[in-house]
């Protein structure tokens, strides 16, 4: 049993994916979509959370939402998975569960 | 009531610079008339939403915390507040209203709808249930 978590907000304004990262379990994954992406720059005062719970959990980005905001290739974590809507959708199904971080 | 699904609420946001607070509480009023198991979670900001002394007359908008304590009425007794947001907010129990429900197999008991958990058991709760809804 396992939650794919959405978190749409940037992690420098908002602690929505700190909490999510802090309240997900093993074996979930967490989809960073619209400003959640910039959850996934490298470098950042966020990014050695990420990567420390990536030792256990599935990170993604929506893939289009990283290019519209223009995040440089290079600066992104190699822990997080680049998806688009068709990888987001198999996520959905491949998780018991949804759950947003508003 | 072995089809009943388990629903969890989850509340993150304080309860009057936004809608999503009054919201959540409209939708699980709703929600409750299904007669699934129905619990709330408050944490990070969402603890803010069940401050007692609450009074809203100095901004003109309704007071809608009063009506956390009507969910018993509706056999929504499930509270989950997680004790980490609390701290980190300096808050602690007594700083929230009390909510009760009447316990219907235990001679109409008043028994308290608040459960102060950890982070790791608010996580628990989270992946134990069927639907999980956001505000």
């Amino acid at each position: 049993m396992s939650t794919l978590h959405t978190v749409n907000k940037s992690p420098f304004g908002d602690g929505a994916l700190l909490s999510c990262i802090e309240h997900c379990k093993p074996g979930d994954g967490v989809l960073l979509i619209e400003d959640g992406v910039y959850g996934a720059l490298s470098g950042s005062a966020i990014s050695d959370a990420v990567v420390a719970r990536a030792a256990d959990v599935t990170f993604y980005l929506l893939e289009g939402d990283a290019k519209a905001r223009g995040l440089p290739e290079g600066k992104l974590l190699g822990q997080v998975t680049p998806v688009g809507y068709d990888g987001f959708v198999d996520l959905v199904t491949e998780h018991d569960r949804s759950q947003s971080w508003l | 009531m072995p089809d009943a699904k388990k629903f969890l609420y989850v509340n993150r946001k304080a309860p009057y610079g936004t809608i999503y607070a009054l919201e959540s509480l409209e939708v699980v009023l709703i929600a409750a008339a299904f007669e699934q198991d129905v619990s709330l979670a408050f944490l990070d900001d969402g603890v803010f939403q069940l401050t007692k002394d609450q009074n809203t007359d100095g901004i003109g908008v309704k007071n809608f915390s009063p009506t956390f304590r009507a969910l018993g009425d509706y056999e929504v007794t499930k509270l989950f507040v997680e004790k980490e947001s609390l701290e980190e907010r300096g808050l602690d129990p007594s700083d929230l209203q009390e909510i009760t429900w009447e316990d219907e197999d235990a001679d109409w008991e008043e028994k308290p709808s608040i459960r102060i958990v950890s982070r790791a058991e608010m996580a628990d709760i989270m992946a134990d249930q069927d639907v999980v809804l956001s505000f």
